[in-house]
Order: structure tokens, then C-alpha cells, then sequence
């Protein structure tokens, strides 16, 4: 009995030791996950200042702490040698769908109330391969099937980490609006008995906004009264909450981005005119293909534009979508981005980007921008990512060749100093991933049928091309 | 592209077409001025020429005559009364040949079904003819010719046998003026195994189970087989009545008809097949019917590279761009495909697949191969002569060889780099205006202020 006692004690200490140990050893991890790296010899393309030669760049706790020549290191700093190597800013999407499982509440013409950052997905593997193209930060939207959708989340792509790691700290909230095809529906067949989704024209879209920022204006002014009275008079009830028009609001008093999706000129026109009207600005126009056709009322207005570098087409209000947008937009003074508004894209947003200087002959400062500073600039995290300066977060990534070069691909990706995309590691574990692979075949419930073929693969969640670019993929 | 060149392309411009009206209209622009530019002699010289099939020469010069390719070399004297462009600075290449797109047969995919004629109604149309489709003004054929692309195989889809692509130059007022080879290949959808793989992807519904899909599969590469099978036996009765008018006479059906020279393997077929296991299906049934196999797609080809060197079977790749499709595939097992092929012996070329808006992108398709492990000097062969070798068109196309069509593309830099303008086009022997809806467009709007 005693024997016994004094062994369930020793169990007990072990166990405890062994708890002790294993904080510790995770202490130690987390200490490690934000090393200090020092990237030596490398062309630096800092976006703000420049293209620097043979220049060093140093990465410690999660910030770019010096930028320069010969610059030391501490004694435990990983040490990469980038010569013949370049440095740039982790790109940002201004227009993802990535890790959303699912991206349209199209069931009403205004669903502001409905959130992304609900349903995000760590586990999409498209994350890691966009990281894999240099990408750092998504701006992930809801879809494009109504005139006022859901609220945008901006991410960092810490792959591998929860969800509340994932959320960018400070980035401006902001809110999805779409205009033109997708929202009147206008490839949807019409069915017997149903009746369709108001609105059905252009005309009712902008009715649409209308009508919901005049209710948000009401609703304002009831808060706003209240709380100027509240105080006098104790009785007084404060007016009912409503999920729908509060981000309105928001966007009214100037504390919310508005991301509209929009197409041509006219309904280009329309939303500036009406944000005007109403006192509000429209943070990006998202694709705005035909914004070259109206550039100075885009510019008079402030919008940035979030565009395509070349698609075109592939619907009635994509025909005449030109590849010199970008170019002329800039040149107009308007604040460009590219997006990708699909996984796939996403992957090589440095090749969109160089598209801008073979068609319109932008400089190579002004494609550049276009990934990097400028996009934060239309999420408002300018302060923090986009270009390579010190005290800005160390979010990199290490190329091979120049990032305008076709033949150019990522070594290292870095998001708050901590690698998030390693090539070479990735070809070190691959042996053992297949390997893991050729086990789980193996096993019982995976084993082929009685007869013929293998068991299906796993197959993609969702499609990879969103649904701005093509209207019948909406979910 | 800067002031100078600007210059230059227009002096070129005005010089080969004076006494042609110079404006064209945004509705209308990809027809040169309703006519197609005449042929010529025309030197380019002092240029650097990256012949394809040989060495590159540094500094040399290209004739092209009444549309052939007449001189290139280190010493090839300029013929008297030839139109000459200086090409010092610059880069000649043989055009670019996208294998696996639908150019011409669609406008606008969605919204505008009128502009859609892509795919025939039920399954079996192998005289369904991409050629009689073909819309000579399709803003797409600009778009992508200004591009380098000179070439395209223009496929119908649908059904289990789509039809018969044909092999075009971007650049003609009607079907015959652009065609190379009218009937090129027949186009085959080898069955899917599963539901995904092509297309919009993703919300397919999930098959009721393996073997009943299976099942259903190999009744429907049996419907093909029949066909095949009739289409043979069609072919033996022709004949033999054509060498023996007392026989009775076979009536003539155009849909067996048009499947001959396929069936007797005179002409290549196409097999649109993605997965592994479709590979292997088509090529399997390839063999048994003793057809001339090419595999369209080919995701999975990298799987199959044994089989596809044995059988020596090549591949129209058209996957480099498309998101792997297995969740735990490694990032870059498309990027990566094309090396492997290349590695393992397999014939194969690079396509961007698109239906044509995104053709123009075909040079990027290349380079993103070359990034992941494919020689620099392959990416280039990857979308000149090895598509037209595949296509069977090597004697005309391919290469800056004397003899060969002039389908010559002008760069300032590296074909497929990004950041390369193309400073002057060949089609056919004729010089090419660099415009197309997008730089009309452009030039209508950039200077409004």
C-alpha cells in the first residue's frame, strides 16, 4: 500500500517534470519561430527608396531592424547568403477568395451584416502555394452576387497557425459592394414561379445602394440622437439594434473601406457619383475594367483601382477590357493594384505586376508598386507591410532572379520574420511525405476497390477561379 | 515601348502599306484594312536570329520571299528591292504555336451565346469542322498575334468526339486564307474517371460509385470504338468499290467518311485526358485501334512518362498554369510537368488551353517551365518547333529554316520574358500591323484628360 503511494507519487512528480519540460520545450519553439535572420549581398528592391546593390538586409523580432552594408548580426542570427539573389516586400492581394469555404450570400441585394472572417479555412493547401509565389497578405472579399455583400478580412498568411493568428492587426475594416452582371444576374436562366432577385438593371442597383444608405443614414441619426440625449434623459430607449445597416454606418462616418466590384464606365460613374452624394469614398474599385475609359473621374474622386493585369472577354462587360488599364490609371493619378481574385493567379502576382510595364511601359518603380505598397495603401496597412524599410514587419521573400523575370522563382518567404515557405525545405521533406503517402494507400479503407482503378484523390473543396471573373461559378 | 521604336514601327508601317487606308475602326480592327498585307521581299538585317532548330547567330540576316523564308545566315547578301529592317538590337524568332485552344470558334463565352461555336449538340461529331467556324475577325486573333503568337490549333469540345481541329495563322480575311492544315486532328474527350479535372472544376456531383462510373465509362469509349470500327469498315468498302464498279455501290455517309484517314492512321487524333488513368485509357485504346495518338491536357503526363516514351505518344501540355489537382500535390508538380516530360524522352509541348482570350499569355506558359527546371533553350522549342513538330507541320513551321513559312516574330529582348515587346510580326510572309482592339481602344482613351 505504501509502496504503492509512494509510486503514485513518483508518477505524479514525473508527470508534472514532464509538463514542466514539455512548457519549456514550447517556450523554447516559440522563441525560435521568430529568429533573427540576416539576409547578406542581396539587390534589395525596397519599393520606397529604390533598388539597392549588394545590400544587406536584417530581420529581428518579427520587424526589418536595419537595412544597409555589413551589417552584424548576433552570434545565433541564421545567416543566408543572397547573393545573386533579391530581396522583396511579401506581395499583397487585394482581392482573394483563399481560405473562405464559402463567399457569396447572395440570397438578398444587401447582406452586410454577414462576415468573412467567419469562415475561414487554415487548411487550404492554395494558401501554402501562394506563398510559394512570394504572396504575404490576402485581402479576402466576399463574392460579387449582390450589390452590398459581406465584410472583408485582411490576412496574413501564417500557414500552419490558428485562425486568430492568421487576422492582420489594424488593417482597416472594410465591406464588399458589386455592381453590373454578376449582381442583376443576368446569366442566371429564369425558373417558372420564381420570381427573380430584385435588382434586375443597372438602374435597380443603384437604387439598391440608395435605398440601403438611406436607411443607414436614418438609423445613424436615430443612434446619434440617443446618444445626445441619453444622458438628459434617463427614460429614454435606445433604438434597435440592426446588423444590416451598422457597417453602413461605418462607412458613412469614414471608419470602413468600401471594395466594389465594378465593371464598366457607367456604373463606375454611378457609385462615385453616389458615394459623392453621400458623403463617402470608395476605398478600391475592384476589376474595374473599363476604368480606363473614365481615369480622371476615378482620380478626381480618390478611388484606388484593384484590377486585372490582362483578363479580358470573358463576358459581355469584360470585352472591353484592355491591358494598358493599369498604365493609364496610374499615369491619371489614380493608387493600382493588381489582383488576383483566384488561387490560381494569386501564385504569380509578379508576373501580373510585369505585364504592367510590357503593355503602357510603366517603370519599373511604378509595376512594382502595384504588388506591394500600393495595395496596403488601399487596405491601410501601409504603415506596416508593402515596402522594405526598417521598422516595417519582415515580411519578405527571397528570389532566385529579378521577381519581373519569367524564368524567377521564390527561395524564402518570411511574414513577421518567421519562414512560412522554404524551397529547400520542401524538397527535403518531400521523400517522406511520399512515403507517408505510399503508407496511407496502403492501409485498409484506402485500399483500391475489388476491381480496377484506384480510389478517387482527394478533390478540390471549391473551384480555384472565384466567382467575379465568371458568373456561373457562383457558389 | 519608347518614342524611336514608335518611330520606327510606324516609318515600317507606312512604308509597306502607303496608298492603303491607315485608320481602322475600333468595331472592326482586326481585319487589315479589309485586306491582308501584301507578301514581298523583305530583309531583316543585322539582327540576332534564334534559329530553333540550330545555333543562334549572333548577327545576321533574314530574307523572306513571296512568303517563304528564302535566306538566313551570318553572310546572306540583301536582294536588290528588298524592304529592309534594321534589325540591330534585335531578336528574330520563329512564331509562337499555341496547340490547344478554341481561337476563333468563341467571343464571348458568357452573355453573347450567339458568339459561341464551340461544341455540336449529342456526342459524335467528327465532321464537326473547326475551320467552317473559325471567325477570320475575331478580336482574339489580334490580340494574340501582336503577341508573337503566329500559330494556333483551333479545336471544337464537347461530346466524345468533338470534331476536327485545324491548324491556322492568326492572320487572313477568311477561313482558307488562314488555314495551314484545314482538318488537322481529330479531337476525342477520352471519359473522365471522376467528375473533376477540366473546366470550371470543383461542384461536379460526386459519382455514384468507382465501378458504376467505370462501367459507364467503358460504354462510352464503346460507342467511340464502334464508330471507329464502322468508320474502317466504311473506308475498306469505298475502296473496294473503287477499284471494282460491278461491286455495289456504298452509300456515301459524311460522318463515317470524314473519320478515315484518322482510322487508317494517316492523321493524328486528339485525346483530351488529364488524370493518369485517362492517359493510360487513351493510349490504350490508341494502340487497339491503331490510331495516331496525341494527349491534350496531360496534368498526370509526369505519371505516365514511361508510357508515353514507350508508346511514343506526345503531349500537348496545357496544364502549367492550372492549381495542382490533388490537395497534397506539391506546389510545383504542373510548374514542374514539362521538365519532367523532358527529362524522360516524351515528346511534348507547352498550350495555355485557354479558348482565346489568354492565348497571348502562351510565351509565360513557357517561361514558368523553364523556372521550374526546364532548359531555357526547350521553353522556347516548347512553343515553336516542338508544338509544330507534334502537329506535323515541322517542314513549314518551327524554325527560322530556309524553305519554312515566314511566321517571324521581331522582339527587343527574350521572347518569353515578360517585359519583351514585339517590334515587328511575319505571317505568311506578309508584314503585320501591330495593332488589335486593345491598342485601338487604348489610343482612343489614353489622352483623355
Amino acid at each position: 500500500m505504501r509502496t504503492k503511494l509512494v509510486s503514485i507519487i513518483a508518477r505524479s512528480v514525473g508527470s508534472v517534470l514532464l509538463v514542466v519540460m514539455l512548457l519549456a520545450s514550447v517556450a523554447q519553439a516559440q522563441r525560435v519561430t521568430s529568429p533573427e535572420t540576416l539576409i547578406r549581398n542581396a539587390t534589395v528592391l525596397t519599393i520606397t527608396h529604390g533598388t539597392l546593390q549588394n545590400t544587406d538586409v536584417l530581420l529581428r523580432d518579427g520587424k526589418i531592424a536595419a537595412i544597409g552594408q555589413n551589417l552584424k548580426a548576433s552570434a545565433n542570427a541564421r545567416v543566408i547568403d543572397g547573393t545573386g539573389k533579391y530581396v522583396m516586400p511579401g506581395i499583397i492581394d487585394c482581392h482573394s477568395h483563399s481560405m473562405l469555404d464559402t463567399i457569396n450570400e447572395g440570397t438578398l441585394s444587401v447582406t452586410s451584416m454577414v462576415r468573412t472572417a467567419d469562415v475561414l479555412n487554415v487548411t487550404d493547401p492554395d494558401l501554402y502555394r501562394e506563398l510559394a509565389g512570394g504572396v504575404t497578405t490576402l485581402n479576402l472579399l466576399h463574392g460579387s452576387a449582390n450589390p452590398i455583400g459581406g465584410l472583408n478580412t485582411v490576412v496574413k498568411i501564417k500557414y500552419g497557425r490558428p485562425a486568430s493568428e492568421f487576422i492582420f492587426p489594424g488593417a482597416m475594416p472594410g465591406i464588399k459592394f458589386a455592381l453590373g452582371e454578376n449582381v442583376k444576374q443576368s446569366s442566371r436562366p429564369n425558373t417558372p414561379g420564381v420570381p427573380r432577385r430584385y435588382p434586375n438593371t443597372r438602374m435597380g442597383v443603384e437604387e439598391t445602394i440608395r435605398d440601403a444608405f438611406v436607411r443607414a443614414r436614418d438609423y445613424k441619426r436615430a443612434w446619434d440622437e440617443y446618444r445626445a440625449n441619453a444622458g438628459k434623459d434617463k427614460n429614454l430607449l435606445p433604438p434597435r439594434r440592426d446588423l444590416q445597416p451598422e457597417p453602413l454606418v461605418e462607412v458613412l462616418e469614414g471608419k470602413r473601406y468600401v471594395h466594389a466590384h465594378c465593371y464598366v464606365a457607367s456604373e463606375i460613374l454611378m457609385l462615385l457619383n453616389l458615394a459623392d452624394e453621400f458623403g463617402f469614398k470608395i476605398r478600391t474599385l475592384q476589376h474595374v475594367l473599363e476604368g480606363y475609359k473614365v481615369a480622371k473621374e476615378i482620380a478626381a474622386h480618390g478611388a484606388g483601382a484593384s484590377i486585372f493585369a490582362d483578363s479580358w472577354g470573358y463576358k459581355i462587360e469584360a470585352y472591353d477590357a484592355i491591358p494598358y488599364n493599369a498604365a493609364i490609371l496610374t499615369r491619371a493619378g489614380v493608387v493600382v493594384s493588381m489582383n488576383s481574385d483566384s488561387d490560381e493567379r494569386a501564385r504569380r502576382l509578379n508576373i501580373e505586376a510585369a505585364k504592367a510595364m510590357h503593355w503602357g511601359d510603366l517603370t519599373e518603380e511604378q509595376a512594382l508598386r502595384l504588388v506591394t505598397i500600393n495595395p496596403a495603401i488601399q487596405l491601410g496597412i501601409q504603415d506596416r507591410v508593402g515596402s522594405i524599410e526598417v521598422g516595417k514587419d519582415a515580411d519578405v521573400a527571397i528570389w532566385n532572379g529579378h521577381p519581373f523575370s519569367v524564368y524567377s522563382r521564390v527561395d524564402t518567404t518570411f511574414i513577421d520574420g518567421t519562414v512560412f515557405f522554404d524551397r529547400q525545405q520542401d524538397l527535403a521533406r518531400r521523400p517522406d511525405l511520399l512515403k507517408e503517402r505510399a503508407t496511407l494507400e496502403q492501409a485498409e479503407p484506402n485500399k483500391p476497390p475489388a476491381q480496377g482503378q484506384s480510389p478517387q484523390s482527394p478533390r478540390r473543396r471549391r473551384p480555384s477561379r472565384e466567382d467575379d471573373t465568371i458568373e456561373g461559378e457562383q457558389p | 515601348m519608347n518614342v524611336l521604336s514608335k518611330l520606327a514601327r510606324l516609318t515600317f508601317a507606312i512604308v509597306v502599306f502607303a496608298g492603303l487606308v491607315a485608320a481602322q475602326q475600333i468595331g472592326n480592327p482586326t481585319t487589315q484594312e479589309g485586306v491582308i498585307p501584301p507578301r514581298g521581299v523583305f530583309a531583316i538585317r543585322n539582327a540576332r536570329i534564334v534559329t530553333v532548330s540550330g545555333a543562334d547567330i549572333e548577327n545576321g540576316t533574314v530574307v523572306i520571299r513571296d512568303g517563304k523564308i528564302e535566306a538566313v545566315g551570318a553572310a546572306v547578301n540583301v536582294p536588290s528591292g528588298a524592304q529592309t529592317i534594321d534589325g540591330r538590337g534585335l531578336s528574330v524568332y520563329p512564331g509562337m504555336i499555341d496547340a490547344g485552344t478554341n481561337m476563333g470558334l468563341v467571343e464571348v463565352p458568357q452573355g453573347a451565346n450567339g458568339t459561341v461555336d464551340l461544341a455540336e449538340t449529342g456526342d459524335l461529331n467528327p465532321n464537326a469542322k473547326a475551320i467552317i467556324a473559325v471567325n477570320p475577325h475575331s478580336a482574339h486573333i489580334a490580340v494574340t498575334r501582336v503577341e508573337g503568337i503566329t500559330n494556333t490549333v483551333t479545336a471544337p469540345e464537347g461530346g466524345l468526339i468533338s470534331g476536327q481541329a485545324a491548324l491556322i495563322n492568326l492572320l487572313g480575311t477568311s477561313s482558307k486564307e488562314m488555314a495551314v492544315v484545314p482538318n488537322a486532328a481529330l479531337v476525342i474527350n477520352y471519359p473522365r474517371v471522376t467528375g473533376g479535372g477540366g473546366g470550371f472544376g470543383g461542384f461536379q456531383q460526386q459519382p455514384a460509385n468507382l465501378a458504376e462510373t467505370l462501367e459507364a465509362n467503358a460504354r462510352e469509349v464503346e460507342r467511340i470504338r464502334k464508330l471507329l470500327r464502322d468508320a474502317e469498315a466504311y473506308g475498306r468498302a469505298q475502296d473496294a468499290y473503287a477499284k471494282d464498279r460491278s461491286l455495289p455501290r456504298p452509300d456515301q455517309n459524311v460522318v463515317l467518311e470524314s473519320l478515315v484517314p484518322y482510322v487508317r492512321g494517316e492523321q493524328p487524333v486528339i485525346f483530351r485526358a488529364e488524370r493518369e488513368a485517362e492517359i493510360r485509357g487513351a493510349i490504350r485504346f490508341a494502340e487497339e485501334m491503331k490510331l495516331k495518338p496525341i494527349i491534350l491536357g496531360g496534368n498526370d503526363a509526369w505519371k505516365v512518362a514511361s508510357l508515353l516514351k514507350e508508346k511514343n505518344v506526345p503531349v500537348i501540355l496545357t496544364g502549367v498554369f492550372t492549381l495542382p489537382q490533388r490537395e497534397d500535390d506539391f506546389y510545383d508538380t504542373l510548374y514542374e510537368n514539362p521538365a519532367k516530360l523532358q527529362q524522360a524522352g516524351v515528346r511534348f509541348c507547352i498550350s495555355t488551353g485557354d479558348p482565346g482570350a489568354e492565348v497571348r499569355n502562351l510565351p509565360l506558359y513557357a517561361g514558368m517551365a523553364a523556372a521550374y527546371g526546364l532548359s531555357k533553350a526547350d521553353a522556347l522549342k516548347s512553343v515553336t518547333l516542338y508544338p509544330a513538330q507534334i502537329m506535323n507541320v515541322a517542314d513549314r513551321l518551327g524554325s527560322i529554316d530556309v524553305g519554312k513559312m515566314a511566321n517571324l516574330v521581331v522582339t527587343d529582348g527574350d521572347l518569353l520574358e515578360i517585359r519583351t515587346h514585339i517590334r515587328y510580326l511575319f505571317i505568311d510572309g506578309r508584314p503585320v500591323v501591330l495593332t488589335s482592339r486593345h491598342t485601338e481602344l487604348n489610343d482612343a482613351f489614353k489622352n483623355r484628360r
